[in-house]
């Protein structure tokens, strides 16, 4: 991986964005990763659009500041795409990750990218998966899983092993809840189609 | 993990420290809120309020799941949070509580009756902005605020400093030298929010560290009896005052040496400040909290281009360690220090202030009977400018750095401040004195 990978999550309040970043940013840690995960913290709403940053590097990272130039933009909710806002500061060689049943290239042409061969367009049906196997539509573990098939971030079963031991924690006594959610994680890191 | 090593053995000893040593990742509040479990201090009285409130949240589950054997108070306000604290550590106990903003400012007239009655207190402050108008983010306006108030002052960078700086807090503030109340501060949602890396001690590491707190006097002690808190008039109370000051000064030789301990310990070095790439530097930010962290990103890649960049993080702002700053800055050619914090003196922010009055009449030195200049800026001291930074969350960017330093070598190359005229991100300068340009990164004019 690249010495320091920005990422950028997109969602809306109530769809996980904080967590996965926060989960993601942990089990990356679990992993011998140096990380950070912090929301931006608005007016936080039920519905309302919300902002989740990562930051996953080989070495400690020192910066304190917002991610500007992600390399990777994650899009919880596909209604936040018209707002054209979501792949901006995206980096060349950068990756979008929709939540969507759209395909990659339909979605390439409605995030605008067209003319931006350098950047990698993932998608996975993150809602459907989440109906499917957590029985709610929370598509926020769903997405780390793509997104860590996207980054090539670590291997499928080291991300897996770090989740459940977190997922354990978080749902002690919920082995629906654990189950659910990393065989979630696992669909999407399988499911995702990358243009 | 999984295999087999017998407890008590060398083996098991080096895995223990192995263990001790991994790195985990904490949000900056469950790093404090365990370091406050693992300090487990005999009292905690708190109220919640943003960005602290994780703290009141954590430590009351480790009360309520017997983690610790805490005496916890649940109080109506601020004011009561700091009066019971008080009242807890005059009667012999190691207490403590967290706050920020408002709440700090609701403390008022109690952070004074602590520090006043000589009550060894420790309290994380988690940074926010002042209202009005109302604004849950990052400003150190409360922190700031209180830097008159008799308690001593470490600053954090990250959820590590943060940690290391509360479990340290405890033995400088309960040093018969000093007895004074320590806060520890770190950056409201930037740090106290997000998740970070940071290696931990272990519990019984932490409890061996600060020892069991046996007070000299206290009010539970009826063989040595104590007054706290009488009236004091014309007769001693200057003598009293004057005792606080010696004792804030003593904390200038205690903090060092708690350092040195806790290195020892954990092998992470602290000082009253940090000196980052400074000895041959040209320019150079002075900050403290998370912009440190992003200015030492900003002076590594200056650094690649060539350019003379350095950075000094302040962690002791009460005591000022004046003295290692006008070491450390002497002999740059310009400096900018970043206050996140007004202070509406209309002259400057509260650490430009106290930087420039450090530096001053270092110029003064005479030539030794050989006629070589003498003292530590014989090409006369820096020049100094302030920015203003950051006030209620305003984010602070590697490029906002940047410009800073970009001001202070057009400064060193000669440009003269043209009338009141900014650059880029860098607001025109308030020029408060012909001699004092104030500036103000990243507002809109």
């Amino acid at each position: 991986m690249a010495r320091l990978t920005e990422v950028r999550w997109h969602g809306r309040g109530g769809q996980g964005a904080k967590t996965a970043a926060l989960l993601l940013a942990e089990a990356a840690s679990e992993a011998g990763l140096f990380v950070q995960g912090f929301p931006e913290y608005g007016p936080e709403r039920m519905g309302a659009p919300v902002l989740a940053y990562n930051r996953l590097s080989d070495e400690p990272i020192t910066l304190h500041s917002h991610v500007a130039r992600p390399s990777v933009i994650v899009v919880l909710d596909q209604t936040l795409i018209r707002s054209g806002e979501v792949v901006a500061g995206l980096t060349e060689g950068g990756a979008v990750v929709v939540n969507t049943p759209d395909s990659p290239s339909r979605m390439r042409e409605r995030l605008g990218l067209s003319d931006r061969g350098g950047v990698r367009v993932a998608v996975v049906d993150a809602s459907r998966i989440a109906v499917e196997t957590i029985g709610r539509a929370i598509p926020n573990t769903p997405m780390m899983g793509a997104v860590v098939r996207v980054t090539g971030l670590m291997e499928l079963t080291r991300f897996l092993e770090v989740v459940r031991g977190l997922l354990e924690e978080k749902f002690a006594g919920r082995p629906r809840l654990i189950e659910g959610n990393a065989r979630a994680v696992e669909r999407a890191y399988r499911e995702v189609r990358v243009d | 993990m999984g295999e087999d090593v017998r407890p008590g053995t060398a083996e098991a000893a080096g895995r223990d420290d192995r263990a001790r040593r991994r790195r985990t990742a904490l949000t900056g509040n469950e790093a404090v809120a365990l370091a406050m479990r693992q300090v487990e201090p005999d009292v905690v009285a708190a109220y919640p309020i943003t960005p602290q409130t994780d703290i009141v949240q954590f430590f009351a589950s480790f009360v309520a799941d017997g983690r610790v054997k805490t005496e916890f108070v649940t109080v109506e306000s601020e004011h009561s949070a700091m009066s019971a604290v008080v009242g807890a550590s005059a009667a012999g106990a190691r207490a403590m509580t967290a706050t920020s903003a408002n709440g700090l400012a609701l403390m008022w007239e109690v952070l004074y009756i602590a520090s006043g009655s000589r009550l060894p207190i420790v309290m994380p402050v988690v940074n926010r902005a002042l209202s009005a108008p109302i604004n849950i983010h990052c400003d150190h306006s409360d922190a700031m605020g209180a830097r008159d108030s008799g308690w001593v002052q470490l600053w954090s960078e990250d959820a590590q400093e943060a940690y290391d700086n509360v479990i340290q807090a405890v033995r400088i503030a309960e040093d018969p030298r000093v007895l004074l109340p320590v806060m520890v501060c770190y950056d409201g949602f930037i740090i106290s929010h997000a998740l970070l890396n940071l290696e931990v001690l272990t519990d019984d590491e932490v409890k061996e560290f600060v020892g069991t707190y046996r007070p000299d006097r206290s009010l539970l002690d009826p063989d040595r009896p104590v007054t706290v808190g009488p009236l004091d008039l014309y007769d001693f109370y200057f003598e009293h005052k004057r005792q606080q000051a010696e004792a804030m000064a003593a904390a200038r030789e205690v903090i060092p040496e708690v350092a040195a301990a806790y290195a020892a310990l954990t092998g992470r070095s602290y000082g009253m400040m940090e000196a980052y790439r400074l000895a041959d530097a040209e320019a150079a930010v002075v900050v403290l909290g998370s912009a440190a962290g992003t200015a030492r990103f900003v002076v590594d890649r200056l650094r690649r281009e060539g350019r003379k960049a350095g950075l000094l993080k302040l962690r002791v702002f009460r005591p000022f360690p004046a003295s290692e700053m006008a070491e450390a800055l002497g002999g740059l050619r310009a400096v900018a220090v970043m206050d996140r914090c007004d202070g509406f003196s209309a002259a400057g922010g509260p650490v430009f202030n106290e930087v420039r009055s450090a530096l001053y009449g270092l110029d003064g030195v005479r030539p030794d009977a050989a006629g070589r200049p003498q003292g530590r800026a014989p090409n006369g001291p820096p020049l100094v400018v302030n920015v203003v930074y950051g006030l209620g969350g305003r984010d602070v960017d590697p490029e906002d750095i940047e410009a800073v330093f970009d001001l202070l070598f057009r400064r060193i190359e000669g440009e003269e401040p043209r009338g009141e005229d900014g650059a880029g991100v860098l607001s025109r300068s308030l020029r408060p004195s012909p001699n004092t340009e104030v500036h103000y990164l990243g507002v809109r004019e």
